[in-house]
């Protein structure tokens, strides 16, 4: 893990590694990294939102969870940015298939979930509550 | 006219990603700053810490952002700006968390 982290902040290392690409590819994978970025700086700021424009909610504290799981997914969005913009960097230098992943897919879900669950909460309050 | 290649528009266009990003680190520290100045001192010290977090990604992202010709790309720029949206995630999660204790 530590040896994956120091490969991120080491790009001599990232240029050893195959051939030098077309200088577009490397373009478009830095602009997919930064859009990743975007979604997770995103979902930092619908936390941050969240926390101070959210009505209090029928459960205690469900506010402060809402928002707390949305930063700490925005970090994690972040990290795997970084980590598929080096994996792709590095596939492409090699000329290798670009890396898979299912972390768009798991993220879209929990996001629809959360959703879910938030219109099951509004339902609740608006019929069970003053 | 075709070339084949695209020599002015993909340096532009990642130079422009560069500043969108900017600007939503820059609404995201507003975001921030607005929640941490409801209340106590930890308050004003976590709003103080996301300030510098978002003078270090402006002076980041600035200079990919600028310019004309060929653009950098890669480098350890990107790992240090994903290091600070962590950041920015860590102290909102104290900003949230303040009002629990």
């Amino acid at each position: 893990m530590w040896k994956t982290i120091r490969r991120w902040f080491d790009p001599a290392e990232l240029r050893s590694v195959g051939e030098p690409p077309d200088y577009r590819f490397s373009l478009a994978n830095e602009r997919t990294f930064l859009a990743w970025l975007r979604t997770g700086l995103a979902l930092v700021g619908g936390g941050l939102a969240a926390a101070q424009f959210l009505p209090p909610l029928p459960m205690s504290h469900l506010r402060e969870v809402i928002a707390v799981a949305l930063l700490l997914l925005g970090a994690a969005v972040a990290i795997r940015a970084v980590d598929h913009w080096a994996r792709t960097e590095r596939a492409i230098r090699l000329g290798q298939e670009l890396p898979a992943s299912r972390f768009p897919a798991i993220l879209a879900l929990a996001v629809g979930v959360g959703a879910l669950l938030l219109v099951v909460a509004v339902l609740m309050r608006a019929v069970g509550g003053p | 006219m075709s070339t084949g290649r695209d020599p002015g528009l993909q340096p532009e266009r990642t130079r422009l990603a560069w500043r969108r990003t900017l600007l939503t680190v820059t609404v995201v520290t507003a975001l921030a700053v607005r929640l941490a100045s409801t209340g106590d001192p930890t308050g004003a010290l976590i709003a103080g810490g996301t300030v510098l977090v978002w003078g270090a990604l402006l002076v980041l992202c600035w200079p990919r952002g600028t310019g004309t010709g060929p653009a950098r790309t890669g480098g350890r720029t990107l790992p240090l700006v994903t290091v600070g949206t962590v950041v920015l995630a860590l102290l909102g999660v104290l900003l949230v968390l303040r009002g629990l204790w």
